[in-house]
């Protein structure tokens, strides 16, 4: 592993985190770290797990074993006022934005502002308008969210993440459903407001090609474990067959194209029958 | 064949159960956390605006035709009897006691309680809840407390201003139109209507209501399925559970105050 | 914290309703003339007080001057033990003779108060002596059923 860097660089740190919706196991044996500073992607299929465990870093569900420390605390032990402070310091970017209808783009990106800070409302506005300059929407401002494209709510809601300069900033599928321009102007704005921050990102994708072009380290996952990780360039170089299953987007692979179920023949049979 | 139907039985009493415990804890939660809804006013004076105010139209109007028709009616019954001057009290002591705070909860239930619903469980569906959440900002002090005092502040006013209309209807219809003479109307019934026992119980009903159907509506819509049809189905549970539970309090809260000896 | 147009609403929202209530209380309810303020308790013991129900006006010359509060039975004397609130601003003679009346023919019933001529006033948890119960309608209609059939016993049947 050409990563590893001493512990107290690493911001979030995963040690065979297990995770189970009722009896239903959603994530198994999970080890996964993400150093300060560094933008790393968890990719996998769809329904392998992925958004589970950035509800698990973002504090919104609790492992079922292991453990899972963010700058070093545990979060299965905080008390709810104890994880609301944690989260301050954490953005999320959710799949579609999750923008507040019923606030314009200005009032959205200065909500957790006016929720967590007594300041003056000046100082918001100016805040507000950096924040939107930094994704290019500093025009927009007064529009509703209805009245934005798919791609511009993602900006809008990113720049609502870092609003409170936050040390980690969650992804969840930030590129789903965008276009490809769009797509690629959200990536770069997810590198560069990391870097400018000095915060660490974490980003849950399915998009390997536009990760494999921004990101510092990926994690892939499949069924609730982790089954390859590596540099982007250690990973373009893999022989994994499912990471080339991935990179490659081969129908079948260690990904099967079929659900599990009976036999072909048998169900046939049966109909028929 | 009835194993099933047994079966089928069970898990819906099973799953009712954990709703309701699930919709006390969620109760307390709402009480608990409603320091925001009261130090931050504004927020709770908003969902006043949109469960009161923009209920005002339907209840004013909806409040003078049960006027109207309780003026017809009654007057057709009451001057078979021959005292036709009654009519002030029999329409005021029912819209009072019964019709007002009754008929002004279901309207409420289904004009504002719906779109509490509705708004929460959208708010739901689109993730903006958990983004609330993330944001260290807790939904339930944000969202559903403000929303649910909004609508316990409101209901009571509604439910006046329904019964006020309600014998302006009775008045415009029997002394206007019928003839009822306007003096016996008015004094008749303030002879028979008690302020603390006719009026006073009537507000307490719909307080009660106001309670009740808020309650109903953000949790309907804190607890649906996040998916557009989630969100339709908890729309009419709060309609149709509010309804059941006006109607069932009202029985229970009418049987504690008028013991039959009004 | 800024005014805005939705304070104003929410404002004639909360004045209108107020109104509502205040119109409820005084206007069609009692608050503003019946409204008995500071209080004196009176007992009354009768034979038969009807339909009299908690709540039912004691009037005197027609002016409603108090309430019924309770109504309960001496299970000693075997009489009613009527309860009832009258407004301080009124006392009357230790002879009052309390009636129970019904207002109209189908009307409630409540508690007429006929003033005498004592001296003395009647003080608070004083017991009225005089009394009369109430005109029970079914004994006067079977009352009178008898004596016409006492009276015409070939009366044809209907």
């Amino acid at each position: 592993m050409s990563l590893s860097p001493p512990a107290n660089d690493i911001l979030v740190d995963l040690k065979n985190v297990d995770f189970a919706y009722d009896t239903r196991p959603i994530l198994s044996g999970i080890n996964l770290r993400i150093p300060r500073g560094k933008l790393v992607a968890i990719m996998g299929g769809s329904g392998c797990g992925k958004t589970t465990l950035l509800r698990l870093i973002g504090g919104q569900l609790k492992p079922t074993a292991g453990h899972l420390t963010v700058d070093g605390q545990e979060l299965a032990r905080l008390s709810r006022r104890e994880m609301y402070a944690a989260r301050r310091r954490m953005g999320m970017l959710f799949q579609f934005g999750a923008l507040f209808t019923d606030l314009n783009v200005f009032d959205n990106v200065a909500f957790p502002l006016r929720e967590h800070t007594d300041l003056p409302p000046d100082m918001i506005r100016d805040l507000v308008m950096t924040k939107l300059h930094a994704v290019g929407l500093r025009g927009a401002w007064k529009l509703m969210p209805a009245e934005l494209s798919g791609g511009m709510a993602r900006r809008v809601a990113l720049a609502r993440a870092v609003a409170l300069d936050p040390m980690l900033i969650m992804y969840d599928e930030p590129f789903a459903g965008l276009d490809p321009i769009s797509l690629a102007v959200v990536g770069q704005l997810i590198r560069r407001l990391n870097d400018a921050l000095g915060a660490s990102s974490i980003m849950v994708t399915h998009d390997v090609h536009e990760s494999l072009e921004i990101v510092d380290y990926l994690y892939f996952l499949s069924a609730g474990k982790v089954v390859a990780e590596g540099t982007p360039d250690e990973i373009r170089a893999s022989t994994d067959p499912f990471v080339h299953q991935f990179v490659n987007a081969e129908i079948d692979g260690p990904l099967p194209f079929h659900f599990p179920g009976d036999d072909y023949r048998t169900t046939l049979m049966e109909t028929h029958a | 064949m009835i194993a099933r139907v047994l079966r089928s039985m069970g898990a819906r009493t099973l799953d009712g159960l954990w709703r309701l415990g699930f919709a006390s804890r969620f109760f307390v939660a709402v009480l608990m956390r409603s320091g925001t809804a009261f130090s931050r006013f504004s927020l709770t004076i908003r969902e006043v605006f949109s469960t009161g105010v923009l209920s005002l139209i339907i209840i004013m109007v909806s409040g003078f035709f049960v006027g109207l028709v309780l003026g017809l009616q009654g007057y057709e019954t009451l001057q078979r009897y021959g005292s036709s001057e009654a009519l002030g009290i029999l329409v005021a002591l029912s819209l009072v006691r019964e019709l007002g705070p009754v008929v002004a909860g279901l309207l409420f239930a289904s004009r504002a309680g719906s779109a509490l619903t509705a708004e929460i469980g959208l708010m739901k569906t689109t993730e903006q809840l958990k983004a609330m959440d993330m944001m260290a900002v807790d939904p339930i002090a944000r969202v559903v407390a403000p929303r649910f005092w909004g609508g316990v502040i409101s209901m009571p006013l509604l439910a006046a201003l329904f019964s006020m209309m309600g014998v302006f209807g009775a008045w415009f219809i029997g002394v206007v139109f019928i003839g009822v003479d306007d003096g016996a109307f008015w004094s008749q019934m303030q002879a028979s209507v008690d302020f603390r026992y006719d009026i006073v119980n009537g507000i307490i009903k719909s307080v009660v209501f106001g309670f009740a159907v808020s309650l109903i509506a953000v949790f309907e819509g804190y607890d649906s399925a996040p998916t557009a049809e989630g969100v339709s189905r908890a729309i009419t549970r709060t309609v149709v559970n509010s309804a059941l539970t006006i109607l069932a309090l009202d029985f229970v809260l009418t049987s504690f105050m008028f013991r039959g000896n009004g | 914290m800024n005014r805005t147009v939705l304070d104003l609403w929410v404002g004639v929202f909360v004045a209108i309703g107020v109104a509502a209530v205040l119109f409820l209380a005084l206007k069609v309810g009692n608050l503003a003339s019946a409204n008995i303020g500071e209080t004196y308790r009176l007992q009354a013991n009768f034979d038969n007080i009807g339909g009299l129900k908690p709540r039912a006006p004691v009037k005197s010359s027609g002016v409603v001057v108090g309430r019924v509060t309770e109504i309960t039975f001496d299970p000693t004397l075997y009489v009613a033990v009527v309860k009832m609130d009258v407004d301080k601003r009124y006392v009357f003679p230790r002879d009052t003779f309390a009636t129970i009346l019904t207002s109209g023919l189908l009307g409630e019933q409540y508690i007429g108060f006929e003033v005498g001529g004592d001296t003395e006033m009647l003080a608070a948890g004083a017991t009225i002596t005089k009394t009369q119960s109430a005109v029970v309608l079914e004994k006067l209609i079977s009352q009178f059923m008898f004596n016409k059939a006492a009276e015409s016993p070939q009366a044809p049947e209907q």
